[in-house]
């Protein structure tokens, strides 16, 4: 035990090693559920995967830099936009056009940010919210005018076919999961794959200065400005990440949709974003992580609870919405500080909490 | 009576020269002059409203002054922004404390230490500034523990006493490693024996730093403050040591003047009893 512990130790201590080892068993566990998963939860694990990315870049922007956002499913149209029309162009045959498609959705996405993010910087609480609500109507009515986003109908996004992948990659999916990889969980592994490495950054960021300097900021502005920190550019930064995230995930969305189109970006995504970030616990990224997966499998669970009672296919999808507010109503009514921060409270009084402040 | 061997008449770290500050018709400040020399605590007094607090924004650039000019170490810097003070050695608490509650002690005056931190972005977001971290964190719980709150380290703001309340604030102004701290009324609401320790403190403190006092308690500001400068109704009425300032008709006539209005009357009571004494 003690020669565990000292083994422990020094990659505890370390964030950047802490982070990668959680974010590396995070992945092989993903992976051998999604292998072992069908094709319908293969979706639901895709779409979990690209709900957290942006979930986690919204929480730390409100629960850290306390900038609150209702735009952040307009990004997320910016950033799947811009993949599609990248895809578009380069055909989308090879994992290098999806990953070519993904880094222009994150700078579009970074410039979007801060040009959104320097006016947002001057305002405070309702202000910021009313500013970035108005991209959240904004942005699909641009798209619905110009014809090069497809108006009404949108545009097809094309993914490489799971057979066309580099063979190392096939042989690597087998190897682990004894499965062979086929759409569905090509999607699925790519989502998580970036989602690990989304929260490594994000989780390291947190940790760091600069994390600290966005908490400084939150809590009190004017003592944060006397420790020499310049308020507008520590929010624009925040803003700025926080957007890079949503552009990521958005462009996973549109991959997994294989349909980029204005009706999907609607007030109620930036509105959802917000509410599994609240639900999961704000600041927290495996808060976000919890809603996101709330996010992706609610639908199906919803849906499910109202046909048992008797109610028609119809009639059941509009539970969702219903059963989605009253889950919001109790978590804020009970756990104010959301599911992550209860169960810290939680441990912290039982007596097995010897648990240390984590930024998890 | 101060005095620690510090030779308080060099040139001046720290010149405030005919700084007027006027909000719409009132004058808050009326030429107001005044010098810090290094290693030196200059006290500022004078009854409520009297402009103490608005000199200390001018100073920290949260108030942008109709006249006059700031000068550090001969230097002019009256267009600063507040966020570039620390950098030019500038430290303040504020009378409201301002911590940041949802922040551990420790990460309270390790955001105090920012300005000496090398690591930016780039190294947080691969997360390998902790090393820069480490440092600063040494720093900190250096700071903590010559203030004797060092055990608090890991707890928040919020659950602790007063006093220590304060000691966390003047933690995160001392730990940037100040030429001039700006202390806005660090005295109230401490109990007698918890001023006496103040005082100590204050007074240890002008080994590294000059110290600028606005505070109400008569005893302490005599105590600790090798000079005084009195402010009354936005000008300066008096400047000098605390004997003199103690003797002066005309600092007296203020307090009295304004026991009316204002609860000042245990000033003027510490002012009397000093000068009998």
């Amino acid at each position: 035990m003690e020669r565990l512990r000292s083994i422990i130790r020094p990659v505890a201590s370390v964030p950047l090693a802490r982070h990668l080892v959680v974010a590396l068993v995070a992945f092989v566990v993903a992976m051998a559920v999604i292998g072992s998963s069908s094709q319908y939860l293969q979706t639901r694990y895709a779409e979990m995967a690209y709900f957290a990315i942006a979930a986690g870049g919204l929480t730390l922007l409100t629960g850290l830099s306390g900038q609150l956002s209702l735009g952040h499913g307009a990004l997320m149209a910016v950033g799947a936009y811009a993949a599609t029309l990248v895809l578009e162009r380069t055909g989308g045959e090879t994992l290098a056009d999806v990953f070519v498609a993904l880094l222009v959705a994150i700078a579009v996405c970074a410039v979007v940010g801060v040009v959104v993010g320097v006016p947002a910087a001057r305002l405070h609480g309702p202000y910021i919210a009313g500013a970035t609500l108005t991209l959240a109507v904004a942005v699909p009515r641009l798209a619905n005018q110009w014809e090069v986003f497809g108006g009404e109908q949108g545009l097809q996004v094309s993914v490489p076919r799971a057979t066309d992948l580099p063979a190392w990659i096939q042989d690597l999916v087998w190897f682990f999961t004894a499965v062979e990889i086929d759409q569905y969980s090509f999607l699925a592994y790519l989502g998580w794959l970036l989602l690990a490495i989304t929260f490594v950054a994000l989780a390291n960021l947190s940790r760091s200065r600069v994390g600290r300097r966005w908490r400084a900021v939150r809590d009190d502005d004017v003592s944060a400005e006397l420790a020499g920190i310049h308020l507008g550019r520590a929010r624009v930064v925040a803003f700025t990440v926080s957007a890079m995230a949503a552009g990521l995930a958005g462009g996973l969305m549109a991959m997994n949709v294989r349909l980029t189109a204005p009706g999907a970006f609607t007030i109620t995504l930036s509105l959802t974003l917000l509410a599994a970030v609240v639900l999961g616990g704000l600041g927290s990224l495996t808060g976000a992580l919890i809603g996101a997966g709330v996010l992706a499998f609610l639908p199906k669970f919803a849906t499910d609870l109202g046909e048992s009672v008797g109610l028609s296919a119809t009639q059941a999808a509009e539970v969702t919405p219903v059963v989605y507010g009253l889950v919001l109503m109790l978590v804020i009514l009970l756990a104010p500080a959301g599911i992550v921060g209860s169960l810290r409270t939680f441990l912290a009084r039982s007596p097995l909490g010897s648990t240390k402040e984590k930024t998890t | 009576m101060p005095g620690t061997g510090h030779d308080v008449q060099a040139s001046p770290l720290f010149a405030v020269e005919g700084v007027s500050v006027r909000f719409g018709g009132v004058r808050a400040l009326e030429d107001v002059s005044l010098e810090v020399a290094p290693h030196e605590v200059l006290g500022v007094i004078g009854p409520n409203g009297a402009g103490k607090t608005t000199l200390f924004n001018v100073v920290c650039g949260f108030v942008s002054p109709a006249e006059g000019e700031l000068r550090l170490r001969g230097e002019k810097i009256h267009a600063l922004r507040p966020h570039q003070l620390a950098g030019h050695g500038i430290a303040r608490t504020l009378q409201g404390l301002g911590l940041f509650e949802r922040m551990t002690v420790l990460d309270n005056v390790m955001v105090g230490a920012d300005r000496l931190a090398r690591a930016g972005f780039v190294r947080g977001l691969l997360g390998i500034g902790h090393r820069d971290d480490a440092r600063l964190a040494a720093k900190a719980r250096e700071v903590l523990g010559e203030l004797g709150i060092e055990s608090y380290a890991a707890r928040y703001p919020g659950s602790l006493p007063y006093p220590i309340r304060k000691k966390v604030a003047l933690a995160r102004a001392l730990v940037a490693e100040p030429e001039l701290l700006l202390l806005d009324e660090p005295a109230s609401g401490l109990s007698a024996e918890e001023m006496t320790e103040l005082g100590e403190i204050i007074t240890g403190l002008t080994e590294r730093t000059a110290v600028m006092l606005v505070e109400h308690h008569m005893d302490l500001v005599m105590s600790v403050c090798h000079r005084i400068t009195v402010l009354d109704f936005g000008r300066v009425i008096a400047a000098g040591t605390p004997d003199e300032i103690r003797n002066d008709p005309a600092v007296l006539a203020a307090y009295l003047g304004d026991q009316v209005e204002h609860d000042d009357a245990a000033e003027v009571h510490a002012l009397t009893v000093a000068e009998e004494a």
